[in-house]
């Protein structure tokens, strides 16, 4: 789960990480209130969108008066960045920058572990230094069961910087910053830049965070900040009914039992020349109930113009299956042809259920791809 | 032979009392696995299925010997049980519950390796030797004994290949699922020295997915240290970037983790990389008549 820079600031704040103080703002009257009542002259109005890529939108400006504080409100919140439009700004003090810096914690697959990435190259994109010259990123992976104490901090500082009290602030952050993504099970928690400003002290000028979904059943702080796009509600919807449901623009709505099938069941539909709708995993469960939820959320995208069903009963059993189907459909009212694949456990019985109905039924996966696609262009 | 589990196994099941854990100590134990205990803490000294239930993982392992443990608590609790299990000096601990925080996993990874024990998943089906054992959720039916190892991140995926290879005539010696999270205890380079070390393997299936950089991994790893004829599936080559594809593991994020970067890794390689699960076992015959 995203969230925006203000909140992520917020949390900086919390955990005595430095930002400078900011107001979130919703239309220009609003920013030039917020900049009269900051009494600073030069000031930054930022775009707070839940995407990257805001500076070259145009979603960042300066400004030196009331009047381009109006202006570059109302321009920022007309934007649309990567779909998102700009509904929030906020306006912030803008800062010397004496230098920039990158700081990052996140969870590295490689090592299993929470790593901590550092650059003396800050304020740009990441990932394009890596790319480039990966000799100026530091990866440090942290032991879970030691943490990040102050020797291991003062360590990190020094790759950076070497006045003893920006150590001695460097090293307060990146302390306050891993305690910050352990204690809210982040996956990442970035400061991009973090820089030295003209009074020679540390800054987190930007703030970006990440949830772990997994985990917000123990954050209900971090979950009310959620704010999803239609497209997330809709999948929000189908994970609160057991479902995982991703939204793609094809017209073959496929419904399937796990998640590497369905994303198997969507690269077979491409491969013999088919749009899928969805990528849809409804788990291994032959209750009719689920079954009804699925096809209502399929019936519910108008470019779907056949439905697949592709169940591998393993420890669901087919004749299960085939019966939920039949319950379900006296429930479910559609003209769109569907296709039915029952494949292990009592697959024979299930089909033998389905025969004299209007399912067709398909014996392989590629088979009830094929029929699919074939229906669609029909 | 096999790897990781055979006949001689002795396993517990941590959360035998619960729904899930009863209903698949059954189908372990139709299957001939060797249960020898099972924990639920307070309903020590009862019974399930004519297994004896402690209430700790210690106990457990001090009455039973067992060296194997496949937990099925809540999601919420994983990562103690995991712990639990590797103090107590369980060797392998296999996890199948998806939806554990990525942090408790790896806390637990990490003091499950300092007791020098291994753990498979979280999020995934657990494994089988055909005809000697199976440990987790999978349906023994498909499976039949055999020389093709299989190695995976997703359960469904691998019942569907393996049920391809069933109905071709070849059997399997092991097929395991390392587990769809983006943390997991095997992966796939630890499996596929297994399956090279195992001599009942002559040829192996590896079926990643999209997301990290295992199958990468996967690729060189092969390349340098696997002799047996290797082929393999890659899911997701349509997955937009960004989504999270079921799987909490299975998302290209930034760029990296896509299908098509692992499927030129592999063909670099020279892995041969099936283009939809039905062509494995045709690619495989071609590779074992060589």
């Amino acid at each position: 789960m995203k969230i925006h820079e203000y909140q992520a600031k917020d949390f900086f704040k919390s955990f005595g990480i430095p930002i400078f103080d900011y107001i979130v703002c919703k239309t220009p009257e609003e920013a030039v209130a917020a900049y009269n009542t900051l009494g600073i002259n030069d000031v930054v109005v930022k775009a707070q969108v839940l995407t990257g890529g805001r500076g070259k939108a145009g979603g960042v400006k300066l400004a030196h008066n009331a009047e381009e504080v109006r202006k570059h409100a109302a321009d920022i919140l007309a934007l649309t960045i990567k779909e998102y439009p700009v509904e929030k700004i906020i306006v912030t003090q803008a800062s010397t920058i004496l230098k920039e810096f990158y700081a990052s914690y996140t969870i590295d697959r490689n090592t299993k572990s929470v790593i901590l990435i550092i650059s003396a190259e800050g304020g740009i994109d990441i990932e394009e230094v890596a790319a480039k010259t990966p000799e100026k990123i530091l990866t440090f992976s942290i032991d879970p069961f030691v943490g990040v104490p102050d020797y291991l901090a003062r360590k990190f500082a020094f790759t950076l910087v070497s006045e003893p009290h920006q150590v001695t602030q460097l090293a307060g952050i990146l302390k306050d910053l891993y305690q910050l993504f352990i204690e809210k099970d982040a996956s990442l928690a970035e400061i991009n830049p973090l820089v030295i400003d003209g009074d020679g002290n540390l800054k987190a000028l930007d703030a970006k965070m990440t949830f772990d979904d997994n985990a917000l059943f123990r954050h209900p702080d971090v979950l009310e900040l959620f704010e999803p796009t239609p497209e997330e509600r809709v999948e929000a919807d189908a994970k609160s009914k057991g479902f995982s449901y991703v939204h793609l623009d094809g017209s073959i709505g496929c419904m399937v039992n796990g998640a590497g099938l369905a994303m198997g069941t969507v690269d077979v539909i491409h491969l013999y020349g088919g749009t899928p709708a969805n990528f849809l995993d409804i788990g291994g469960s032959s209750n009719p109930q689920k079954i009804i939820d699925a096809m209502t959320l399929l019936l519910n995208d108008k470019s779907v113009k056949v439905v697949l069903i592709n169940i591998f009963g393993g420890i669901t059993r087919c004749d299960d299956v085939a019966n939920g189907l039949i319950k379900a459909f006296q429930q479910v009212e559609t003209n769109i042809p569907v296709v039915v694949r029952l494949t292990g456990t009592n697959e024979k019985e299930g089909r033998e259920i389905l025969k004299d109905t209007d399912f067709i039924v398909a014996e392989s996966m590629e088979q009830a791809i094929q029929s699919a696609v074939a229906k669609c262009r029909a | 032979m096999s790897i990781l589990i055979n006949e001689s196994s002795r396993i517990i099941v941590q959360g035998i009392t619960g729904r899930d854990g009863r209903f698949h100590t059954e189908k372990m134990k139709a299957y001939k696995t060797k249960i020898v205990g099972g924990t639920s803490p307070g309903k020590g000294g009862t019974e399930v299925l004519g297994i004896p239930v402690f209430n700790t993982v210690y106990q457990a392992v001090e009455e039973t010997a067992a060296d194997t443990s496949i937990i099925f608590v809540p999601a919420k609790m994983a990562a103690d049980a995991i712990m639990e299990a590797a103090d107590a000096g369980i060797q392998l601990i296999i996890y199948i519950t998806e939806g554990i925080p990525t942090l408790d996993v790896v806390k637990a990874q990490r003091f499950v390796k300092m007791k020098g024990a291994t753990l498979l998943g979280p999020n995934c089906p657990g494994l089988i030797s055909p005809g000697k054992s199976m440990v987790g959720i999978l349906p023994t039916h498909i499976f039949q004994k055999g020389n093709v190892g299989v190695i995976s991140r997703s359960g469904t995926l691998t019942y569907e290949v393996v049920y391809q290879l069933t109905t071709n005539g070849m059997g399997q010696s092991s097929a395991v699922g390392m587990g769809g999270d983006p943390v997991t205890g095997l992966y796939f380079i630890e499996l596929l020295q297994m399956l090279q070390d195992d001599p009942e393997t002559e040829a192996i299936v590896f079926i990643g997915e999209i997301g990290g950089n295992a199958e990468e991994q996967a690729a060189e790893f092969i390349t340098k240290n696997v002799t047996k004829p290797v082929v393999a599936f890659i899911a997701g080559q349509y997955a937009p970037p960004g989504k999270q594809m079921g799987h909490a593991g299975a998302i290209v994020a930034g760029g990296a983790g896509s299908a098509k970067d692992k499927v030129a890794a592999l063909e670099r390689a020279g892995i041969k990389v099936a283009k939809e699960p039905s062509a494995i076992p045709g690619l495989l015959k071609e590779l074992l008549k060589k």
